[in-house]
């Protein structure tokens, strides 16, 4: 009743086309940004700042880049941990081999080049699908966890063998290293995640996005009709790739500060990653976020709900925690195999024309 | 038979007043194996243009085969074919959409996770050539070629009468709507030359008057030359300016409907007769 198209007249295809064409969409989307800007960093503290907003905006990055290929390419990958490992390792080498570059240039740069890497490691999808195709990506995981691991350029043979983001600015803030302050490190997340987004969504609703999603719903059709599978399918590759790679600079050079490749870019982040866009719909930017959140804020909330409140002890808390998660993640599957993106269209739906039934 | 007489390769007018131009497309002495199969054996027929013309034949004569050969996914062993008088190289399917072949499916191959109007843009693509850059931003060419393609599809939508499904996901149609949408996604690339294999396969009565009826009207209103396989002879008979019969592979005659239909093969390749 109160969320309805009813009174807003198109009379432009432009007007038509743009992406909240309900202006209660386009409040609520503006609401939200006032919140994430404003109100959330008045308001948060260290531990929820730690804890759940700067992983939520660094993993809803890489959930929009692997809901561009899966989700609107349709092509399975597991090889998104080694893509944000690909990222990380490029922003450390930038990093500390122009000591002067500007370290927002050093992520979209690591980005760029996790985007050439992807583009290589999509070759393959021009012959396998599905299942083989994510076995295919699963090598790429393993293969690059393996190659930080093994070649002591990539760390700059640190005797540790680990990576360590040395101190950067920006705008006189220290976002990276030991010194850093939260406050700039959520700001640059969030512009990033913000940007990222509107691009996502921009490439999506075009030309480029209906190639992709001709090539995922039938791709005999889509060549027919003039697509090139070999360009649709490395350019999803790559800019996936893209969107990957930043989250892993950002994971690393301003959330993280040092990391071990095989403890933080392991397979489980690839299945972190492809359970959020699943979760939260696929096909969907605003999907990659609402399951992106899930499954950052989950975990946190039922720790805090089992341990502090309930007085649990801490290790069956931990275990409980797991089976909650999963238990829920079924649940979801179940009833809403579309995702939380598709349960949200349907409120939607059934909100126009609340309270009647027709 | 002053028709047959008058179709030269410059052209011929028909009973109802249309003006049949020169060859869009010719095969020439067309043979297609599998291994050992031989789909297609040595075929040569032409397509005019401004015509519909039909290919017909009983199950396994090699119709969709000869479609797929027009379409670039087979190459054949032997012959040539000419696209617009040009002798054409074994080329990609999706070059081939850009030289405007456009075609549907016997079983309909819409996007169907797209609505109706995300599946006719497809058929613009052909002519959509912003960069990526551009569409990443939304920004100058992109959004004026998104909104210029819009009304050309909106046209088609029109001219389909699919107006109330625009925003629907192409999955949860019907299916007598589906094979239009389809139509339009092909007729969206403004096509020289369209391809419709089987466009009334599974349809009602009134859903194949309906489509018989748009493809007379995509001929006449656009000039799009047609060439088309079906089934149901009643509406090849009725809608075809000329008829190509296969049987086996080989073409066992070709001319306008009523010459096919007095044509001795072609009553013993669908009624059947002893083959000693």
């Amino acid at each position: 009743m109160f969320y309805r198209e009813a009174g807003e007249f198109k009379t432009s295809y432009r007007a038509d086309q743009q992406t909240f064409p309900i202006g209660l969409d386009k409040l609520g989307f503006y609401t939200s940004l006032l919140i994430a800007f404003v109100v959330i960093p008045l308001t948060m503290s260290e531990y929820w700042a730690q804890a759940v907003f700067l992983p939520f905006l660094i993993f809803g990055i890489a959930a929009i880049g692997l809901n561009i290929l899966t989700g609107y390419c349709g092509q399975v990958s597991l090889g998104s941990g080694g893509f944000m490992a690909v990222g990380a390792y490029a922003c450390y080498k930038l990093m500390t081999a122009f000591p002067d570059m500007n370290i927002l240039i050093c992520v979209l740069l690591s980005g760029g080049v996790t985007a050439f890497v992807g583009l290589i490691f999509g070759l393959p999808s021009l012959r396998i699908k599905g299942f083989y195709l994510a076995v295919a990506t699963l090598a790429a995981q393993f293969f690059l966890v393996w190659l930080f691991n093994k070649v002591g350029w990539f760390y700059n043979y640190s005797a540790s063998g680990q990576i360590t983001a040395p101190e950067r600015t920006l705008f006189g803030y220290v976002i990276t290293g030991a010194k850093a302050e939260t406050l700039p490190i959520y700001f640059v997340c969030l512009g990033l995640l913000v940007f990222l987004a509107v691009i996502a969504r921009n490439l999506t609703r075009g030309a480029m996005g209906r190639k992709w999603m001709a090539i995922r719903d039938m791709d005999i059709a889509a060549e027919i009709i003039g697509v090139n599978p070999l360009m649709a399918k490395l350019t999803a590759f790559a800019i996936s790739s893209f969107y990957v790679g930043i989250s892993g600079a950002l994971l690393f050079a301003l959330y993280l500060g040092a990391v071990e490749v095989g403890e933080a870019f392991s397979i489980q982040k690839s299945f972190l990653i492809l359970f959020m866009i699943i979760i939260g719909g696929l096909g969907s930017i605003f999907g990659s976020l609402v399951g992106a959140a899930f499954m950052i804020a989950m975990p946190v909330i039922l720790k805090n709900l089992l341990v502090t409140s309930l007085g649990w002890p801490g290790d069956i808390a931990a275990h409980l925690e797991f089976m909650i998660v999963g238990l829920m993640i079924i649940v979801f599957l179940i009833l809403e195999p579309h995702g939380l993106a598709m349960l949200w269209r349907i409120i939607k739906e059934k909100l126009r024309i609340w309270p009647f039934s027709h | 038979m002053s028709m047959q007489s008058a179709q030269s390769a410059q052209g011929y007018v028909t009973a109802d007043g249309r003006k049949i131009g020169g060859p869009v497309m010719e095969m020439e002495n067309i043979t297609l194996r599998f291994g050992g199969v031989t789909a297609i054996q040595d075929i040569s027929f032409d397509i005019l243009e401004g015509e519909i013309r039909a290919i017909i034949g009983p199950n396994g004569a090699g119709k969709s085969s000869m479609l797929n050969v027009i379409n670039g996914f087979y190459h054949p062993q032997e012959g040539r074919i000419l696209y617009h008088g040009e002798e054409r190289k074994p080329l990609k399917p999706y070059q081939i959409a850009y030289q405007g072949i456009a075609r549907t499916f016997q079983n309909i191959a819409l996007f169907k996770g797209m609505t109706t109007l995300d599946n006719i843009m497809t058929g613009r693509l052909t002519h959509m050539k912003t960069n990526l850059l551009s569409q990443a931003l939304w920004w100058g060419r992109a959004e004026k070629e998104e909104v210029e393609n819009r009304e050309i599809v909106e046209k088609i939508i029109d001219f389909l009468e699919i107006q109330t499904i625009r925003k629907t996901p192409v999955g949860r149609l019907p299916y007598g709507l589906q094979k239009r949408v389809e139509l339009g996604r092909a007729l969206a690339a403004e096509p020289s030359l369209l391809l419709l294999d089987e466009p009334m396969a599974g349809m009602n009565v009134e859903e194949k008057e309906d489509m018989s009826r748009f493809i007379l009207d995509v001929n006449d209103e656009f000039g799009t030359t047609i060439a088309l396989i079906e089934h149901d002879m009643g509406v090849v008979m009725d809608i075809a300016d000329r008829v190509v019969v296969m049987d086996y592979g080989k073409k066992i005659g070709d001319g306008t409907p009523a010459e096919v239909r007095s044509n001795q093969a072609v009553i013993d390749a669908y009624l059947g007769v002893s083959h000693d």
